[in-house]
């Protein structure tokens, strides 16, 4: 990596005039974010130290609740050895080059990779800082630079002591090394650190943190939209007389691209009833307007004809069928999924403001770099004229991060409409959010399975009938490779499990119900399938699942041999016995290996989950609470979406309002959960998403355990479940 | 149609259309964006305040029904047992995107002072109403124990 350090502060805020030290990645010689004359030498950094010695960290990345600000702060913090209390932390502008996920390739959250892409970065930015100050004090002090040494925000050389503040002047003058040295794991002090707190802990216990929906500015107007009731339907007209009977409306337009109708109000609330006053006509013509039946149906009978891409090309489910025809035991199960919304508790919104070089952004921005040239191309504007204010995302599980900014692009029309002179924020009534489509796709998956008289896989048949995210998008390029879009398949395609004859086929569904990523993306449903069937092959060849499982991964290969640990653990702190009547899952997502162990009763059809056990394999553990918090969330937000929540449709109408009909896991709902982190100096891996899929199935192979029934159709209320 | 509400012990005069609900009053009107809009339906809890001193869903309750009593919103939450709270929501590490959480802690500040010594039953059952998409329940229900505690001591 290219350290570069610079005395010019780029980050508003900074004190005028005071010096700083700033520590961040080298542009060479390519724009940076803004439009002033500096902006070529100027420099976006990770680390801001002040003179009065506070240290700032730059968060490339969004904060949506995963903890990656308290993580990137930790990385930081560890190696330039800060006072972890007297570390502040920043939002960083929009930039491609400087601030880019460095999986990606460019500015954006997602896919559980902010603490792996990062953690090398932003460990060498601190180790740059504290390089430099201590050059800097060494030189002030006229001493040798290894007699110095620095703890907890303090530098000292013999008698000489000062705080980081009080060289940074001179520090700025230096020049940084290319390759600073970092720590060794033995000399962590915060990395893996037990005691470390959240940094956003305070602002959101005194309601003092600022999220995009809290943006006030001077002379601000706020809009609602009214959207098509069909996925599809266009504007044909509108009348808003009844609107102008609602105290502090003030205007009603169509959108420029005719997907619906937007009234604006002096504050959120007349907003939202001029919205509801508004009458629209509609074109349906091109809508999707089947119901939710017809729509399962379609990729079910999607299934039964030749799948549209074979994912292995050796073994296809031509090749595999006299496989599992000869066998001596055929395993067969059909699964559904429905269609699930995201359902952050803060509803998308976004606000835009003008400024005298373009527009500024006020958004949990999730991509910046799709937002930008998103808002700036309705606008007639450059994007480095765009400007984006990142702020406190309330949840997003994948909605914030959309290939085509939709909020962001409305956001974007409704100030293009207002006339652009004064500020417009966009709010999504809970409604609009339930309703506004994105959803985890709907999917339906056929496996067949043949096993020999010992109880061994011959064979395997799965296909995939499912709405491909990434086609259409400008992701596609990225993420489809001859033709089969991975996350459609990831977790069957990418099983760690030794399968013989594995045949995968896939086919794309194809309607106007708009898919997205949901926490885990394909996963969500591959895991669910793939680990009933596990369990399904191990009663039917009366195996332990765990050894089922145990036996089919090679400890020769890295991940396959970090899954057996992952299991072990999980069977050690459950205290897992033969003849369990409890449910076991595990599975690999986003590099990371969680294994899952449910204890559920069922009393006839009322379910209560008693206690999760988890153990989870994610390299370095930097933040190990924070890792147990998102155990603790996915399996929670997974276990919600198992149980009882869809999306349904109604002749294409979505049948779902608000949470009283998707109904979301209450307190009393969520079981004790059991986490056990398995230690590891690897490279960290994804955690946000992984505790998610195994949960799921852990619980239905728990119900299995109990009562003998196989739930394959979700949500588990469609089988007769309840849960209490 | 202007209104005299107390919040925060302060008195505010504010111009809004009757049946305009707290929850943007005290958000858009006054900027007291600590308190969240989850659903408007009263059903999840992000925007719960203090209505004389119990906890109410600010986001079913027409300002003019408001003028005669003392609200209390998160950013005016400084008593003992709300002091107690937030350091317990902050030692147990509760939060994840935080957006409930004015809500959750409101609710519990309203828990502790009915009920200085809840059983995790009563914490359970009380605290039902107040949603979280993050899923972080096991920890509220530490927080809550753990102030408790600490007020009981």
């Amino acid at each position: 990596m290219n350290i570069s350090v610079s005395r010019r502060g780029f980050l508003k805020g900074s004190a005028a005039g005071a010096t700083a030290l700033f520590v961040g990645v080298n542009a060479k010689g390519v724009l940076a974010a803004g439009s002033s004359a500096a902006a070529n030498t100027d420099l976006n950094p990770f680390v801001k130290i002040d003179a009065d010695g506070v240290v700032t960290v730059i968060i490339k990345h969004f904060e949506m609740g995963q903890g990656t600000t308290t993580g990137l702060t930790t990385l930081v913090a560890e190696e330039i050895d800060a006072n972890w209390d007297s570390v502040k932390t920043d939002f960083a502008p929009a930039d491609d080059v400087r601030y880019k996920n460095l999986f990606f390739g460019a500015q954006g959250t997602g896919g559980s990779t902010s603490i792996a892409n990062s953690f090398m970065q932003y460990r060498e930015a601190g180790a740059a800082a504290r390089d430099l100050l201590v050059r800097a004090a060494a030189q002030s002090w006229g001493v040798d630079a290894s007699t110095i040494s620095v703890e907890n925000g303090v530098i000292s050389s013999g008698g000489n002591s000062g705080h980081f503040g009080e060289f940074v002047a001179i520090a700025a003058t230096l020049d940084a090394v290319e390759k600073p040295t970092i720590k060794t794991p033995d000399q962590f002090k915060l990395i893996g650190n037990e005691k470390l707190h959240r940094k956003d802990n305070h602002g959101k216990t005194t309601g003092t943190a600022i999220f995009a929906m809290d943006v006030n500015l001077p002379g601000m107007i706020y809009a609602a939209i009214m959207h098509s009731p069909k996925f599809g339907g266009t504007v044909v007209s509108f009348d808003d007389s009844a609107a102008k009977d609602v105290g502090g409306f003030i205007a009603a337009q169509v959108l420029p691209n005719k997907a619906g109708v937007v009234a604006f109000g002096k504050n959120t609330w007349s907003a939202f009833q001029a919205r509801d006053a508004l009458s629209v006509e509609w074109d349906f013509s091109v809508a999707e307007t089947r119901s939710t039946d017809a729509l399962i149906a379609a990729h079910q009978a999607l299934l039964d004809e030749k799948p549209e891409f074979e994912i292995g090309h050796e073994i296809t489910t031509e090749n595999v069928a006299p496989l599992i025809e000869g066998a001596s035991k055929t395993i067969e199960a059909d699964f559904t999924f429905p269609y699930l919304a995201h359902a952050s508790m803060e509803s998308l919104n976004c606000t835009i403001e003008p400024t005298d070089f373009g527009v500024r952004v006020h958004d949990g921005c999730q991509f910046p770099t799709i937002t930008r040239p998103t808002v700036a191309a309705i606008l007639g504007l450059k994007p480095e004229q765009v400007e984006i204010k990142t702020l406190y995302a309330g949840g997003s599980f994948g909605r914030r991060a959309n290939p085509t900014a939709d909020y962001n692009a409305e956001a974007a029309m409704a100030f293009a409409v207002s006339g652009k002179k004064v500020p417009v924020k966009l709010v999504w009534s809970r409604e609009d959010d339930m309703k506004g489509g994105y959803y985890r796709a709907m999917s339906a998956h056929r496996a067949k399975i043949g096993l020999d008289a010992d109880g061994k896989i011959v064979g395997w048949d799965h296909r995939l009938a499912i709405k491909s995210i990434m086609k259409g998008t400008s992701f596609e390029g990225m993420m489809v490779r001859d033709g089969v879009d991975a996350t459609s398949v990831e977790g069957v395609s990418e099983s760690l499990y030794a399968i013989p004859n594995q045949a995968i086929g896939l086919t794309d569904f194809h309607n106007p119900v708009p898919v997205l990523w949901w926490r885990s993306v394909g996963h969500t449903h591959t895991a669910y399938a793939m680990e009933t069937l596990m369990d399904m092959v191990a009663a039917e060849s009366g195996q332990d699942p765990i050894e089922l499982r145990l036996s089919m991964l090679d400890a020769a290969q890295p991940n396959q041999a970090r899954m057996i640990e992952a299991i072990k653990h999980v069977r050690e702190i459950s205290g897992w016995k033969e003849g369990d009547k409890r449910g076991f899952a595990c599975h690999f997502s986003f590099n990371t290996c969680v294994a899952v162990v449910a204890d559920v009763s069922v009393d006839d059809t009322s379910v209560h989950i008693n206690k999760l056990f988890m153990a989870v394999e994610c390299g370095v553990a930097v933040n190990p609470d924070v890792i147990r918090a998102q155990m603790e969330g996915g399996a929670g937000y997974g276990l919600t979406a198992i149980l009882r929540n869809q999306i349904t449709l109604t002749d294409g109408e979505v049948d779902q309002y608000n949470f009283p009909d998707y109904e979301l896991l209450r307190n009393p709902e969520m079981p004790e959960v059991e986490v056990a982190i398995v230690p590891s100096n690897g490279a960290p891996t994804g955690v946000g998403e992984p505790g998610l899929p195994p949960t799921g199935p852990a619980v239905a192979n728990a119900i299995f355990a109990q009562t003998g029934t196989r739930i394959l159709d979700l949500p588990m209320t469609k089988a007769g479940f309840d849960f209490v | 149609m202007q209104y005299q509400l107390k919040i925060n012990g302060e008195s505010r005069t504010v111009d809004v259309e009757p049946g305009t609900p707290l929850l943007w009053v005290l958000r858009d009107e006054l900027e007291l964006t600590g308190t969240k809009f989850g659903c408007g339906v009263a059903y999840c809890g992000a925007c719960t305040v203090h209505v004389d001193g119990y906890p109410t869903r600010s986001c079913q309750t027409f300002v003019e029904d408001a003028v005669d009593s003392e609200i209390t919103t998160i950013e005016g939450a400084t008593d003992k047992v709300a002091k107690a709270v937030q350091a317990a929501w902050q030692e147990k590490d509760v939060v994840q995107c935080g957006w409930c959480q004015s809500g959750q802690i409101m609710s519990a500040i309203g828990l502790l002072t009915e009920n200085p010594n809840p059983t995790d039953e009563e914490i359970k059952d009380y605290m039902y109403g107040n949603a979280c998409r993050c899923v972080t329940y096991v920890r509220i229900n530490e927080a809550i124990k753990l102030a408790s505690e600490k007020l009981e001591a």
